[in-house]
C-alpha cells in the first residue's frame, strides 16, 4: 500500500456531521427502545433444550401457558432442534424449583424428552449488582484512560481519544438498541474490549502525531494531522483486517453463545478505525492542540504563561 | 553489527519458547473418563479393598484401561463414558454411604511432564459442563437469629442472679429490660457490664429500663461465623455428592460460590446442598449390654447408635442440647498442649448442660451426628430416590466436671480430628438459612460443543491471519506468523502454569489475541517500509523501524491493558477468564511479535550485506 494523501482533517465537517447523526439516532433509540437485557442483568431464568427433532415451539408455548408460566418466551436458538426458553423473574414462586417445574411441563406434551444443554437462573440482587459492576468497569477504564493518555501526551489528546471511543461504544450499542440484540454479561465484556481496541488505534494515531509535532516544524497543526493520519492509515487498516478476520471466524463458527459477542466486536473494529481515522484527530484540533502543547518543555515559556 | 542480538538474548528467547512447549503440552494430551473413589472416614482404603474394587469392575465385564492406588484413594480409568457410568453406579451400590464415588476426567498428561509440575489448562464449567450456583446466606436472619439468643441470656442470667425484671424484649433492633424495681438497677447493669461483653448497654430516658444491643464489632463476627459455618456445610454436602473437583468460594460478603464440574443432576445436588444437619448431645448407657441391643433387644430408655469406626454404643433416650443451642464451636489446644475443641452454648443449653454434667461427673456423654441424606439408590435396574435420616455418633468424652456455657473437649488423638470434630458440630449448629441466587448448568453435550466450537474458530481465524500476514509481509509476514504462534504458545502456558479457568470467552479471548497480536508486528513492519521508503539502507530501516515502533506499541498496547485489568477486577465468572487471556496474550505479544521477531529477523538478515528486504 502506497502513503495516501487524503485530506482527512480538512474533510473533518463531514465526518462530524455523520458521526452526529449517528450517536444522535443511537442515543434517541436507547432512550426509546433501550438495549435489550440478558437475565444476566434483569435477572429471571433461561433454559435451553435440545431435541432429536425440529421441535414444534407452539406446542411447547401452548404447553407453557396452560401450565402456569404465561410469562414464558420461546424461540429457536441457532438451529430448529435447540429451544431457549426465557422466564422472568416469578415473584413468590421459590426460584429453584422454577427450572425443574419447566421441564417437567414442558415434556407432558412432547413425544421425547427435552435435553437440557444449560440452564441459568439469576436472582433480581444478583442481576443488579452485575449491572452496577458492569457499569463500573465502564467508568473505571475510562478514568484510567483519561488519566494514562493525559499523562503520556496532554489533556487535549486524551479527551479526544475518549471522546472518539466512547462514540464507538455508543454507536455500537445504539446499533445493539436498534437490532434489538440481546445485551449480556459477554456483550458486556465484548464492549470493554472494544474499547480497549478502539484506543490502540487512536493511541497509534496520535503517537505519529507527537513525533511529526516535533519533526515537522514549519508546517500547520491541521497539515501535520493529515500527515500522521496517512502515514498511518495502512497500519489502521491492516491490523482492523486481521482482527475482522478472526472475528469473522468466531461470528460464523463460534457457536450461538458466542455470536453476540462476535457481533459487537466486528462493528465496534469497524466504527472504532472509523473514528480514529476521522473522528480522534479532530476533536484534538477542535479541542485546541498545538505542537507548542507537546513540545519538550520550555521552561522560559511556561514562565511566561503563569505571570499574571 | 546494527541487528545483531547478544547470545544471553538469544538464549532467554530460546529458553522462555522452550519451557512454553512444555508447559503448554499437557493441553494436547486428552481425558481419561474415570472413577475416584475415597473413604469418608477417618480410616484410608486398603491395599485389599482397592484390589477388591478393581476385581469387582472387571467381573461385569468392564474394560479398565488403567487402574491407580495412591494415597487411600482408588482412581479408574475407562476408554469411554458409558463404561464410566456404569462403573460409577456400581461401585455407588457395592461400596455403600463410608466411600466417596465421584466421576472424574483424569488427564493423560505422562509421568515426566505432571514431575515438571505441568497440568492441562482448568476447564470452566461451560466447557466441561456441571453446575455453578450461587447462594447467598441471609445475613439479617443470623443477626436476628444472634439477637433471640441473647434475649433468652439475659433472662435467664437475670433469673439465676435472682434479679427480678418485668419483662425482657427484643424490639427495634434493641433488647429491652424492664426491671420491677428501681432499686435492682444497679445491681442489672453490673450483672450485664461483666457478663454481656459483647452488648452495649444504653439507658433510655424511662428510669426502669435498661436496653441493649449486639455490638457492631460482634454483629461482625455473628455474619462471618454465619458464612463460615455455612461453606463448612456445604464442603460436606458437597463431599457427599461425589465431585470430583468441587469448588467452594466465598464471595464477596455474603455469598458462597459452589460449582460442581462435572454434576448434571440439578435437582439433586440442590437437594443435597439444602438438607439440613443437627446434632445432639446425649449420655451414654454404661449399664446396659450393647451385645443385647445390637442382637435385637435394646433397653427401654436407651437406643442403638453406632460410632464412626461401626463400634455400637447405647445412648440414653433423653437429649441434654441440641445443635441449635451451640453458639460457637473452634479447636485449638487446651492449657497440656493437647488438641482440643471448645464449644459455647447459649443460655437455654447452658442451664441444660449444667442440669445434666451435676449428676453425671465420670459419666461418658456423646456427640451424635444427625443428617438427612439423599440416596439414589438402584432397585429392579431402576434409579429410586429416597430421603433418610442418618445418625451417627462422632464423638465420646468423659464429663469432668460440672460445666454449663462453655466447656472443652479433650482426649482427640490429633489436632485434625479436632479440627473434623469442630467443623461438624458447626455444621450441625444452627446455621444462617441460605438462598440459591444464582444457577447455571451447562449439559455435557453443551460443554463439548463449545470446546468444539472454539477450536474450530481458533483454527480457522488463524490460518486465516497467517494466510493474510504471509501474502502481505512475504518473509517478514512469516516471521510474524512465527511470532503468532510462539504467542498463542506462551498464552496457553502460563494459563495452564496458573491453572486459570478457561472458559468460552476465554478461548475468544485467545482468538481475539491471534487477530490483534499482529498489531505489534504491522507497525514494525509498516515503519520499517517507510524508512526504506526515505532512502535508509535495508539494516539501518530494520534497526529505526523496531525501534521507532516501539514506543507506539509500549502506549497502544499499555492502553489496552488499562481496560483489560478493569475488565479483570469486575467481571465474573466466564468474563474474568476472557479478561485474563485478554491480559495474558496482551503482554505476551508483546515479547513475541518484538523480540521474538526481531531474533529471527536477526539471523537471517543480520551481519550480511542486504540490498531488498522480503516485506
Amino acid at each position: 500500500m502506497k502513503t495516501t494523501n487524503i485530506n482527512f482533517i480538512g474533510n473533518r465537517k463531514y465526518a462530524l456531521i455523520f458521526s452526529g447523526v449517528l450517536m444522535i439516532i443511537s442515543i434517541a433509540s436507547l432512550a426509546v427502545r433501550g438495549l435489550q437485557m440478558g437475565i444476566d442483568f434483569t435477572g429471571g431464568t433461561l433454559i435451553e433444550v435440545g431435541y432429536q427433532q425440529s421441535a414444534d415451539l407452539n406446542v411447547l408455548r401452548n404447553t407453557l401457558d396452560t401450565e402456569g408460566f404465561s410469562d414464558a418466551t420461546v424461540q429457536n436458538f441457532g438451529t430448529a432442534k435447540d429451544v431457549l426458553i426465557r422466564l422472568k423473574p416469578h415473584e413468590g414462586v421459590s426460584s429453584v424449583d422454577l427450572s425443574t417445574k419447566v421441564l417437567e411441563a414442558i415434556n407432558k406434551n412432547t413425544k421425547e424428552p427435552a435435553s437440557v444443554r444449560r440452564v441459568e437462573f439469576v436472582g433480581p440482587q444478583v442481576g443488579d449488582d452485575l449491572a452496577e459492576d458492569g457499569f463500573l468497569a465502564l467508568l473505571y477504564s475510562t478514568i484510567g484512560i483519561l488519566i494514562y493518555i493525559a499523562w503520556r501526551f496532554e489533556w487535549k489528546f486524551s479527551t479526544g481519544a475518549v471522546i472518539a471511543t466512547l462514540h464507538d461504544v455508543v454507536v455500537t450499542l445504539g446499533f445493539f438498541s436498534v437490532l434489538g440484540l440481546e445485551f449480556d454479561l459477554t456483550v458486556l465484556a465484548a464492549v470493554l474490549a472494544l474499547i480497549g481496541y478502539s484506543l490502540n488505534d487512536t493511541i497509534v494515531v496520535y503517537d505519529r502525531i507527537r513525533e511529526n509535532f516535533r519533526l515537522l516544524r514549519n508546517k500547520s497543526t491541521e497539515e501535520i494531522m493529515n500527515i500522521s493520519v496517512n502515514v498511518t492509515l495502512s497500519r489502521t487498516i491492516m491490523t482492523s483486517l486481521t482482527v475482522i478476520l478472526v472475528l469473522i471466524s468466531l461470528f460464523f463458527l463460534g457457536g450461538e453463545v458466542i455470536h453476540n459477542f462476535s457481533v459487537v466486536l466486528l462493528f465496534g473494529v469497524f466504527f472504532g478505525t472509523y473514528s480514529s481515522i476521522f473522528i480522534a484527530s479532530p476533536m484534538a484540533l477542535i479541542l485546541g492542540i498545538s505542537p507548542e502543547d507537546l513540545m519538550i518543555p520550555v521552561k522560559e515559556g511556561a514562565d511566561i504563561d503563569h505571570r499574571p | 553489527m546494527q541487528n545483531h542480538f547478544p547470545l544471553w538474548k538469544n538464549l532467554l528467547i530460546l529458553v522462555v519458547f522452550v519451557v512454553g512447549i512444555i508447559y503448554s503440552l499437557p493441553n494436547l494430551y486428552g481425558d481419561d473418563p474415570s472413577v475416584q473413589v475415597s473413604s469418608t472416614q477417618t480410616t484410608l482404603i486398603s491395599q485389599i479393598q482397592a484390589n477388591q474394587i478393581e476385581s469387582d469392575i472387571k467381573s461385569v465385564g468392564l474394560a479398565i484401561k488403567a487402574f491407580e492406588f495412591n494415597d487411600g484413594r482408588v482412581l479408574a480409568r475407562f476408554k469411554n463414558t458409558d463404561d464410566q457410568l456404569k462403573a460409577a453406579d456400581l461401585l455407588r451400590d457395592k461400596m455403600g454411604s463410608n466411600y466417596t464415588v465421584a466421576l472424574n476426567l483424569a488427564p493423560t498428561t505422562p509421568p515426566w511432564l505432571r514431575a515438571l509440575g505441568a497440568d492441562a489448562m482448568y476447564l470452566g464449567l461451560d466447557l466441561r459442563g456441571g453446575v455453578h450456583f450461587l447462594l447467598e446466606v441471609d445475613m439479617n436472619a443470623a443477626a436476628k437469629q444472634a439477637e433471640e439468643r441473647y434475649t433468652d441470656d439475659v433472662r435467664l442470667a437475670l433469673r439465676s442472679a435472682k434479679l427480678r425484671y418485668q419483662a425482657v424484649t427484643k424490639d427495634g433492633g434493641f433488647i429491652k429490660v424492664t426491671l420491677k424495681a428501681l432499686e435492682d438497677k444497679p445491681a442489672v447493669l453490673a450483672l450485664l457490664d461483666k457478663d454481656f461483653r459483647t452488648l452495649e448497654i444504653t439507658e433510655p430516658e424511662a428510669q426502669d429500663q435498661v436496653w441493649l444491643k449486639v455490638s457492631e464489632k460482634e454483629t461482625l463476627e455473628i455474619k462471618k461465623f454465619a458464612v463460615a459455618q455455612n461453606m463448612t456445610t456445604l464442603r460436606n454436602r458437597v463431599n457427599e455428592l461425589g465431585v470430583a473437583e468441587p469448588v467452594i468460594q466465598q464471595q464477596g460478603e455474603n455469598r458462597i460460590v459452589v460449582q460442581l464440574p462435572g454434576v448434571q443432576d440439578t435437582t439433586r445436588a440442590k437437594e443435597i446442598l439444602g438438607t439440613t444437619a443437627t446434632l445432639e448431645y446425649r449420655l451414654v448407657d454404661v449399664e446396659h449390654d450393647v451385645q443385647q441391643a445390637v442382637a435385637g433387644h435394646p433397653p427401654v430408655g436407651s437406643r442403638l447408635y453406632y460410632e464412626r469406626n461401626g463400634n455400637p454404643i447405647l445412648l440414653d433416650r433423653r437429649v441434654i442440647v441440641t445443635g441449635d443451642q451451640i453458639v460457637d464451636a473452634s479447636s485449638g489446644v487446651d492449657q497440656d498442649g493437647r488438641p482440643s475443641v471448645n464449644i459455647s452454648l447459649n443460655g437455654v443449653g447452658a442451664a441444660k448442660m449444667a442440669k445434666t454434667t451435676q449428676v453425671s461427673v465420670g459419666k461418658p456423654m456423646a456427640v451424635v451426628f444427625i443428617e438427612y441424606k439423599v440416596d439414589t439408590k438402584i432397585i429392579n435396574g431402576e434409579k429410586v430416590r429416597h430421603k433418610e435420616k442418618v445418625e451417627k455418633v462422632i464423638n465420646v468424652a468423659t464429663i469432668q466436671g460440672v460445666f454449663s456455657k462453655r466447656f472443652q473437649t479433650t482426649g482427640l488423638d490429633s489436632p485434625q480430628e479436632a479440627r473434623n470434630l469442630s467443623l461438624l458440630l458447626r455444621a450441625g449448629a444452627l446455621a444462617a438459612p441460605v438462598d440459591i441466587v444464582e444457577e447455571r448448568t451447562v449439559g455435557p453435550s453443551l460443554g463439548q460443543d463449545n470446546i468444539d466450537k472454539g477450536m474450530l474458530s481458533f483454527v480457522v481465524g488463524f490460518v486465516l491471519v497467517v494466510l493474510f500476514m504471509a501474502g502481505y509481509y512475504k518473509l517478514f509476514g512469516m516471521i510474524a506468523n512465527f511470532a503468532l504462534a510462539f504467542n498463542v504458545v506462551i498464552v496457553v502456558a502460563i494459563l495452564s502454569m496458573l491453572q486459570a479457568t478457561l472458559t468460552l470467552p476465554g478461548i475468544a479471548g485467545i482468538i481475539l489475541t491471534v487477530g490483534m497480536s499482529v498489531d505489534a508486528n504491522v507497525l514494525i513492519f509498516e515503519r520499517i517500509k517507510e524508512e526504506i521508503g526515505i532512502g535508509n539502507t535495508p539494516q539501518a530501516a530494520i534497526f529505526i523501524g523496531y525501534d521507532k515502533a516501539f514506543a507506539t506499541i509500549l502506549d497502544s498496547h499499555f492502553t489496552n491493558l488499562v481496560v483489560a485489568v478493569v475488565l479483570f477486577a469486575y467481571g465474573t465468572g466466564s468474563v474474568k477468564g476472557f479478561a485474563v487471556t485478554l491480559i495474558i496474550g496482551i503482554l505476551s505479544s508483546m515479547f513475541t511479535a518484538i523480540t521474538g521477531t526481531r531474533m529471527v529477523i536477526n539471523w537471517y538478515y543480520g551481519n550480511r550485506r542486504v540490498e531488498k528486504l522480503s516485506i
